[in-house]
């Protein structure tokens, strides 16, 4: 944990001090470039390389009452049997985060007053639910409103997100909700890390250090904003610059803004190589993207091996006499069999 | 077998997390622990590679001299076959939503019970070769190379895993250990590690037919008996079909419920309903198994001994199979089988349909195999059975979903329609442990083996509570199931967390409801203990009355 700590302070004091000695177009120029094509490249490779590999066999999850009886109701949300069903569970899944939402805790009591004894109680538990889905998504309106500095004209929807992100008109500049939102999601999501046992238990540097990182990049994000001010005129015009191919100086931008764009560089590098594929891999799951139509319709392994098995002809030639002593009728009769 | 601990000080004695990290924490081989190793010569009847002779216990397991790339190799060809495997080995954020979904965690307090915990041990050895960081930084992140007593951990926690998929229900992802699992025991398999239990019933599918290795005139002479009793019942003795062609529906169940206690009620049931429909169907004494312990070996074992139902089938031209009530044989047949061993043969109609109602089953087209429950709860829906759930009022039942039906099926309501037709007192567990959220007996994939014992009651404590619930609650006395590895499970996990709960088949309760034509009077149900609400004889009430 601490070492991912470290590991992103170090990247942020390389990069400051790196900007202060005039490295600014390493920072600002040459790894950004680096970071965006290493991004789509590796996204791109990592989930040719998954989709490589076949799917022999339809295993999706079902996650209620199958398709059978005309009076049965089958469950089309969890138990989708038809392409637009399973496109509408992807979509729950993706966009709510469906299995999540079936979250529970379970209490494990030694004694009970009920049972007389032990008791197991499942308690639902939507507390991940809610702030994955609230990182996820100021995340995702964090990097839209991000657009502005991208595009001239700006586009009217990047214009009214803003509009309503900073509705309730606190400070000034005005306060971004999404931004002091994705803060306090990052933050939930790390202290469920260090201080749930469990998941202390199973976390690695490699769940951290995203962690670490947004919060890092957030954070530099949120100085910029409100208290170590940048000069937005001037890192619109560098940015667009760079979105040109045409880079101009940066000389005069402050540190932190290097600071903050290296982080989002680190993550961008970062992300093809880590669990944060995750994004992509979810919609290659087998057990929520094929239909549960696995008696109706004939899913094809393309490496289907030969059939081997012990043949009834086999069976018979093994038990003839014991299987014509019972009454069994054969194939060939024992007399037959011998000759 | 060992004495086991009360439920009280079982739950009280699981340990805390160990201090070292899991990387560091190495699996104890305690009896009990562990189920017994596969036989030498049953590996080498099956052509399974490296069959040895070992012991979990000892130190040195005699693996091949080459072992370490035998399982790289092997690894690394998984990978290519399956996208699953690729991808849940890419995936995982350790967000935890699946940690206290599984059985095996709650009742152990194991850490590497949680199902991402058993993925990761698989996962750190992914990371080695096949991440940029994890080749770079080693154990840093989580990396870890191959040594024998990773194989050991492997074995000892793919063998603390029932493939019940639930926490695949609950992952954001849908990140099923099961199939991990499965992944898992193939590559153990590939370096000759198997256990008894799983490979012994392989064996005897593969070669006598079914798991307990009945041979064909035993198997007559078994259910020949059983329809004996059924006559004692009720005064009508049930046909027996076999090996005969020319059927319309062949029948393949479990042979476990030809065999044990309670299900063998459940087979006598079958017995009585089809002779009641005077259904056109046969058994088959050579594919006289339903379930499919290869399955929980290696896929092409398990397409293996999944191939003679389709060429049973073609043999006796038949056009339809039904298939009885059973948990991971309904995995295979709905997920796997029409993919294995598919399209099914010419012979079988196009969509099987119900000679009693007509009712066609579209979602069996392509495997043309349909659920002994569906294909019930079709005809009482038709109004086709003449039932007097009366019979059943002794028992106050409740329902437990088997994980394979639940979650690699849907088959949830169906069992609760027939159970609520033959039975007038029907109460479900807390809503966190049914229908698709069901917990597991603890013991299936082949872990129904007595010398783990304790460990399946620890595994079967989530399921041990609802079921407790339920009875201190609202009296249920009776747990029914639509699975012949639950029939076997469930009696010692009721026994230890709800003494008095009995546990059947779900045909067993049809049976004891169904009022044949020309049935005498029934007084005994199908165990031949007495029925309730039996008037005395009209002469008897006659006699008192004087
Ligand atoms: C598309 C569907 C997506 C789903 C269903 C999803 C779901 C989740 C979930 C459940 C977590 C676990 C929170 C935790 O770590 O405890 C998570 C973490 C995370 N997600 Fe996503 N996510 C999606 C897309 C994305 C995208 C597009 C990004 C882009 C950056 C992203 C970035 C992250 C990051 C950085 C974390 C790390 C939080 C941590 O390490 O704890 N996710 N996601
Ligand atoms: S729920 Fe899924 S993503 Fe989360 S830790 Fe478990 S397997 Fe990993
Ligand atoms: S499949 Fe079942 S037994 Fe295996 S890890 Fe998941 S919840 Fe546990």
């Amino acid at each position: 944990m601490f070492a991912s700590l470290l590991v992103v302070a170090i990247i942020g004091a390389i990069a400051w001090a790196g900007s202060a000695v005039g490295l600014g177009v390493l920072f600002g120029v040459v790894l950004p470039y680096v970071a965006v094509a290493a991004f789509f490249v590796g996204v791109i490779w990592r989930m040719v390389y998954w989709a490589k590999s076949p799917v022999p066999f339809a295993i999706p999850t079902t996650g209620g009452q199958e398709r059978s009886l005309d009076f049965i109701k089958q469950a089309k949300w969890d138990c989708p049997t038809t392409t637009f069903g399973v496109v509408r569970r992807m979509f729950l899944e993706v966009v709510f985060f469906r299995s999540l939402f079936r979250n529970t805790c379970a209490d494990v009591r030694e004694f009970d007053e009920v049972n007389n004894g032990p008791r197991t109680i499942y308690f639902s538990s939507k507390w991940l639910w809610v702030f994955s889905l609230l990182f996820h998504y100021c995340f995702l309106l964090v990097f839209i409103r991000h657009f502005r500095f991208f595009m001239d004209p700006v586009c009217p929807v990047i214009t009214w997100i803003e509009t309503i992100d900073g509705i309730m008109q606190v400070g000034a500049p005005r306060f971004f909700w999404t931004g002091g939102l994705l803060l306090c999601a990052l933050l939930f999501l790390l202290a469920r890390r260090a201080f749930n046992q469990r998941l202390r238990y199973i976390s690695l540097p490699n769940d951290y250090f995203p962690l670490f990182l947004l919060i890092g990049i957030v954070g530099t994000g949120i100085c910029l904003r409100y208290f170590d001010k940048t000069d937005i005129a001037q890192v619109k015009v560098f940015i667009m610059g760079l979105v040109h191919f045409a880079p101009v100086s940066a000389d005069g931008i402050n540190a932190l803004f290097f600071v903050h764009l290296t982080l989002v560089s680190v993550l961008l590098l970062y992300f093809p190589f880590s669990k944060l594929m995750h994004m992509a891999g979810i919609f290659f799951s087998p057990t929520r993207n094929l239909p549960c139509n696995t008696r109706e319709v004939r899913h094809v392994n393309p490496w289907n091996p030969p059939k081997q098995f012990y043949t009834y002809a086999e069976y018979e030639d093994a038990f003839r006499d014991a299987m014509a002593d019972a009454g069994l009728p054969l194939e060939k009769q024992p007399e037959k069999a011998a000759e | 077998m060992a004495k086991l601990p009360t439920p009280q000080e079982l739950v009280a004695s699981r340990p805390d997390f160990p201090e070292q990290d899991w990387l560091d924490v190495k699996p104890q081989f305690t009896p009990g622990s562990y189920c017994y190793p596969a036989k030498k010569e049953t590996m080498e009847l099956l052509h399974m590679p490296n069959p040895h002779d070992w012991d979990p216990a000892a130190e040195d397991w005699n693996l091949p001299e080459d072992w370490e790339k035998i399982l790289c190799d092997a690894f690394a060809e998984r990978l290519e076959k399956h996208r699953s495997l690729k991808l849940f080995m890419d995936i995982c954020v350790r967000c935890g939503a699946c940690a206290d979904k599984c059985h095996f965690f709650l009742g152990t307090n194991d850490p590497k019970n949680m199902p991402v915990l058993r993925a990761e041990l698989l996962r750190s050895l992914y990371r080695r070769d096949y991440t940029m960081l994890g080749k770079i930084l080693g154990k840093k992140v989580g990396a870890r190379g191959w040594d024998k007593d990773v194989v050991k951990e492997l074995f000892y926690y793919a063998y603390q895993c029932t493939e019940c998929r639930r926490c695949s229900l609950f992952c954001p992802y849908g990140i099923d250990t099961a199939e991990i699992t499965a992944i898992v025991r193939e590559l153990l398999h590939e370096v000759g590690l198997g256990i008894h239990w799983i490979m012994d019933p392989v064996k005897n599918c593969s070669f006598t037919g079914n798991h307990l290795g009945i041979q064909p005139h035993s198997f007559v002479e078994i259910v020949e008996m059983l329809a004996d009793d059924c006559e004692t019942i009720t005064g009508i003795r049930p046909k027996t079909p076999f090996n005969e062609k020319g059927h319309e529906i062949l029948f393949i169940t479990p042979s476990g419920d030809v065999f044990a206690d309670p299900g063998i009620y459940t087979f006598m049931g079958y017995l009585m309903l089809f002779h009641e429909l005077d259904l056109d169907y046969t058994f088959s004494t050579y594919a006289s198994e339903g379930g499919n312990f290869g399955s929980f070996t290696t896929f092409n074992m398990a397409k293996k001994l999944n191939a003679k139902m389709y060429a049973e089938a073609e043999r006796l031209g038949a056009k339809w199979i039904l298939g009885g009530e059973c948990g991971h044989m309904w995995r295979v047949i709905n997920q796997y089988m029409a993919t294995y061993n598919g399209p099914a043969p010419s012979c079988m109609m196009d969509v099987p349909t119900s000679p009693i109602t007509g009712t066609k089953f579209t979602n069996a087209a392509a495997t043309k195999m349909v659920h002994i429950t569906e294909f019930t709860a079709d005809l009482i829906k038709h109004n086709k059975l003449n039932l007097d759930p009366s019979r059943n009022d002794h028992i106050i039942t409740t329902f437990h979903d088997s994980c394979n039906p639940a979650r690699g099926m849907g088959l949830l309501e169906e069992p609760r329609y027939v159970l609520k037709a033959v039975c007038n007192n029907f109460v479900e567990m807390p809503e966190n442990t049914i229908r698709e959220q069901t917990f597991c007996c603890g013991a299936g994939s082949g872990l129904n083996t007595e010398e783990i014992m304790e460990l399946r009651m620890r595994s079967g404590m989530p399921r041990g509570n609802a079921l407790r619930y339920v009875q201190e609650k609202y009296g249920v006395n009776h747990m029914a199931c639509v699975c012949a590895i639950d029939r076997a499970t469930l009696p010692p996990l009721a026994n230890y967390w709800a003494p008095g709960v009995t546990v059947s088949g779900l045909h067993e309760l049809v049976a004891n409801a169904l009022v044949m034509k020309g049935e005498c009077k029934r007084t005994m149900d199908l165990r031949q203990e007495d029925l309730p609400n039996v008037e005395p004889d009209e002469t008897e009430t006659q006699v008192e009355g004087q």
